[in-house]
């Protein structure tokens, strides 16, 4: 029988035990002394939300593939197992083997979000791993960082020995290999980073000094190890028909975030939204062959056993084959009781049709994204959607029986005025006297539109990392001006209305375009007492103002301050594929309001084709199709 | 049809709690292939009732869930088809066929027909009961010494104590609700003490299996009890009531104990097995294990 970590006594003492005990359905069990590599994947945040996340289950099943690696799991213990692992002097422990990770060989960590990075420390000193990569010897695990946060890993540079940038099929296998006869020919770790760092996609940050002007800006990287590449380019799986995709996902016992069979439609987007980091680093699009996603279906669904099955991706609407892939799920398992879930569907008669087949439409709700409130700001960020599209949208739902609309906007977009946010709640009124427009015997019930703001942060490799970011001043001012806006609207007692706090954004743009200076501050933030920054409850602005103020770093260096157009930015050491002309292309042209064709409209040359594939090579029959859905529209584009 | 399983629940999924026993059992059916009953509506959900739902941290030798299935194969193929698609922790033990009932019968629930349930009570490695009277307080590491003091072990010290216990004809406790606060004398609801495991087992062999018998076409895999044994020996076996009418958990007579004994109570000093859960047939007044009955 498995041995566990902890004693009876704490995991009947702690909320939820069922995050530490492992051992669940599709769990992949190895004599740990049978494997030659023992690398523990981690997420640093709490189970339930780690364990909903695709991407370690895609690594999960590549390394465990590998008969001489045990690849295990760990999470964030929660508040109070980590106050207890203190008192105790308990190391972290992986869920499988219930080993202390001190001992594996690797510690990978995935980055999906700024406001994880205490978390990350806390997670190695729980582990009883050095925090700084300097302080770490030849026996303490290698500690390797990657996801969407790698794209600009200087804030947290200090605290890995290396980040894989990019898609983890490409290379894993190769950093094992190598591992692995560098630990058979007795090589040191230093020399194992020198190897790692010669493979494409790999930043070792300690191989790099960063000089700095006076103005506090970068003025470059200096190699101090000759075999360190100049730039650093990220990894791009070309091949996601016969990638590996994982059939046999983890089934936790407790309900996940997401309690579904996740099936991967596609990597990347065809849309070019200028706000979006997502939308550019996964750049070229790449579909997955439908035959081959039919097959993973049904196999998934049978090992996991799993109600429910929900297609990903960024922009589910642009994937050519869905159509064909969504009505074969319904057939196919619709009376089998799984449930078929389409988030990030555009609504049309199809997608209508799809969610009158597959859900209550009496307890679901519509979801518009047009991030902006007037046409002229949706043009800035190149959305692409009008407002024509979203009330007849609406219109047609209303009709099919829907009544609750979810909405989501950003307030604080590079150009905004107050006519664009005005127009938030007066879209938000216009999608409410739609609904009555539908004779009072076939309505039903009152319509119910919640309209959410988060605020603008800018991303690194997005048309706007030049931008200024609002101030947590500016921005509760905006959310009061559209309240009193929302107010004034007819429908205004339909209407309700969230906001994000503006602290937490504040923040999350700082770690978000920041460099190497503030892994002090986080270190110091996590020392005094900051965690698991993410959730409103635990986040303490106070403790990181503090942890700014007496490193004398500005917050409003890193978000209060237009970008010139030739600064030097610290994420420029990667090599994200698109280029940064591209980028800028684009942020002049957000600022004329001028819409940017999408991929399958128009080539701009954003600098994705190198990767030889994917959307940039599609058919050309199938991009004279979509060109022709624009019916007459000039597509052009300038640089 | 509706059809009854048997399963053990042992080792790390005594972390499990109910509700999600109850949705890991939902996948593990559909991925043992079985299609099973689903209610009507929007919201169709899987047929699915437990006899006695188990609390966090407890371990069990028999735990019951009838399911409605659409169809179904041989018992022996059931249960092994089930097993292949368990996790360590969860056993499948036994299978039957429950029988429908006639047209003006109402539809019963296992859960409504649990009258009593037996359980192993142990001490844990690691907690002190050498000597009653100084209390029961974890150790730093290894075991309470059988030591002998007053010529007696810990584990005859623990039998005596518990049977003086036992004898009282009133064993008053305070019990709990959300609302209020009553007194209730719960020896009537302790039906059966003993502290060997052979005892227990021929006072079974000899009581309620001898007063029933194996429903037909019912299986039942021979398996060892999954229980938690510990080097101190310290451990007794109980029948409570358990159910609607009546419910005595084990901890709270473990609670009484050690308030009996001026022992600070310690609730993580105790494991507590189920062995079985039995109802009682209303006819002749006889207890009949779950596995034994044919509704």
């Amino acid at each position: 029988m498995r041995k566990l970590a902890l004693s009876d006594e704490i995991l009947l003492s702690v909320e939820k035990p069922a995050r530490y005990i492992g051992g669940e359905v599709n769990m992949r069990v190895k004599d740990p002394k049978n494997v030659d590599i023992r690398f523990c994947m981690c997420f640093p945040d709490i189970y339930e939300i780690g364990m909903s996340h695709l991407g370690i289950q895609i690594l999960y099943d590549i390394l465990n593939r590998r008969e001489d690696t045990y690849c295990e799991r760990v999470y964030s213990p929660w508040v109070d197992l980590d106050k207890l692992m203190r008192e105790k002097k308990i190391p972290l422990f992986a869920l499988e083997s219930q080993d202390p990770i001190k001992n594996f060989d690797f510690l990978g960590i995935t980055l999906q979000y700024e406001m994880c990075y205490t978390n990350i420390l806390q997670v190695l000193e729980l582990s009883h791993i050095p925090i700084y990569a300097k302080d770490r010897g030849e026996n303490d695990p290698i500690v390797i960082g990657g996801g969407p946060c790698s794209y600009n890993p200087e804030p947290i540079a200090d605290f890995f020995d290396f980040f894989y940038i990019g898609e983890g099929e490409t290379a894993y296998n190769e950093l094992l290999d190598i591992y692995k006869a560098c630990k058979n020919a007795g090589k040191s770790r230093r020399e194992y980073l020198e190897r790692v760092a010669q493979m494409e996609g790999m930043y070792v940050p300690a191989f790099y000094d960063v000089d700095y002007n006076e103005d506090g800006t970068v003025k470059g990287f200096d190699k101090n190890y000759d075999g360190a590449p100049d730039r650093v380019m990220k990894q791009v799986e070309m091949n996601l028909s016969e990638a590996y995709y994982p059939t046999k996902p983890l089934v936790p016992f407790i309900k996940a975030t997401q309690d579904r069979v996740v099936l991967e439609i596609q990597r990347g987007c065809i849309r070019g939204c200028r706000f979006c980091q997502a939308g550019m680093i996964y750049r070229p699009t790449r579909e997955r062959d439908p035959e081959y996603l039919k097959k993973c279906a049904y196999e998934m669904l049978k090992s996991t056993g799993h109600e429910e099955i929900s297609l990903s991706s960024l922009s589910s609407s642009d994937y050519s084959q869905l159509q064909e892939l969504v009505y074969f799920l319904i057939d196919e398992f619709g009376s089998k009781g799984v449930n078929i879930s389409l988030p990030s569907l555009r609504i049309d008669a199809f997608s209508l049709d799809v969610m009158g087949k597959v859900q209550d439409i009496r307890k679901s709700s519509l979801t518009f994204a047009p991030e902006a409130g007037s046409q002229r700001l949706r043009d800035v960020i190149n959305k692409g959607l009008t407002e024509e599209a979203i009330l007849s949208g609406a219109a047609q739902a209303f009709e099919s029986g829907w009544n609750r609309v979810k909405l989501y906007f950003m307030m604080g977009l590079p150009t905004e005025t107050e006519e664009d946010i005005e127009g938030i709640a007066i879209l938000s009124d216009k999608i409410a006297r739609e609904y009555y427009e539908i004779p009072k015997d076939q309505r039903q019930g009152k319509v119910s539109i919640v309209s959410s703001t988060s605020f603008f942060v800018p991303k690194p490799f997005t048309p706007f990392q030049w931008s200024r970011m609002d101030t947590p001043e500016e921005y509760l001012d905006k959310q009061r001006y559209l309240r009193s806006k929302i107010n004034e609207q007819l429908n205004k007692k339909s209407i309700k209305f969230n906001w994000h706090e503006a602290e937490l954004s504040e923040l999350e743009g700082v770690l978000a375009r920041g460099d190497r200076r503030l892994s002090k501050v986080i270190y110091d933030a996590y020392m005094a007492g900051c965690l698991y920054d993410s959730w409103s409850e635990h986040f303490d602005y106070d403790k990181w103002l503090k942890a700014f103020e007496e490193n004398g770093i500005s917050i409003a260096f890193y978000n209060s301050r237009e970008r010139s157009e030739d600064e030097v930015f610290p994420w420029d050491i990667i090599d994200a594929g698109v280029s940064k002309s591209f980028l800028l292309r684009e942020y002049r042209r957000a600022k004329n309001a001028t819409e940017t064709p999408n991929c399958r409209e128009l080539c701009v040359g954003c600098g994705a084709k190198k990767f030889a594939g994917g959307v940039c090579f599609e058919d050309k029959n199938l991009l004279a199709k979509a060109s022709g859905e624009l019916k007459g529209q000039e597509v052009s584009y300038e640089g | 049809m509706k059809v009854r399983l048997k399963f053990q629940k042992y080792g790390a999924m005594k972390f499990i709690g109910h509700l999600d026993v109850m949705r890991y059992f939902q996948k593990a059916f559909r991925r043992a292939g079985y299609d099973s009953e689903y209610t009507k509506g929007f919201n169709p959900h899987q047929i699915m009732s437990f006899a006695a739902p188990l609390g966090v941290g407890l371990t069990s030798d028999a735990e019951y869930v009838d399911i409605g299935l659409i169809s179904c194969e041989e018992p022996e193929i059931m249960i092994r088809k089930i097993n292949e698609v368990m996790t360590e922790g969860f056993y499948v033990t036994g299978f039957h066929i429950l029988s429908e009932p006639a047209e003006n019968e109402k539809k019963i629930t296992a859960m409504s027909l649990v009258s009593s349930a037996d359980y192993l009570v142990s001490l844990k490695d690691g907690y002190l009961l050498d000597n009653l009277s100084d209390g029961m307080e974890p150790l730093d590491d290894g075991y309470p010494s059988g030591s002998e003091s007053d010529g007696m072990t810990s584990i005859e010290k623990f039998r005596e104590a518990f049977r003086s216990f036992y004898a009282k004809n009133d064993i008053t406790i305070l019990k709990r609700t959300k609302k209020s606060e009553m007194s209730v004398n719960i020896k009537p609801m302790i039906t059966l003490v003993s502290f060997d495991e052979i005892e227990y087992k021929e006072n079974l062999r000899d009581g309620v299996l001898y007063l029933s018998k194996p429903v037909d076409g019912s299986y039942n895999l021979e398996t060892e009890s999954k229980a938690d044994v510990y080097e101190n020996a310290i451990k007794v076996y109980m029948r409570l009531d358990t159910g609607s009418a009546a419910n005595l958990k084990p901890e709270l007579v473990m609670e009484a104990f050690c308030n009996e004994m001026s022992i600070p109570y310690n609730p993580y000093a105790w494991q507590v097995h189920r062995l079985e859960i039995y109802t009682r047939d209303e006819t002749s007044g006889n207890l009949i294990s779950l596995d034994r009955l044919e509704r």
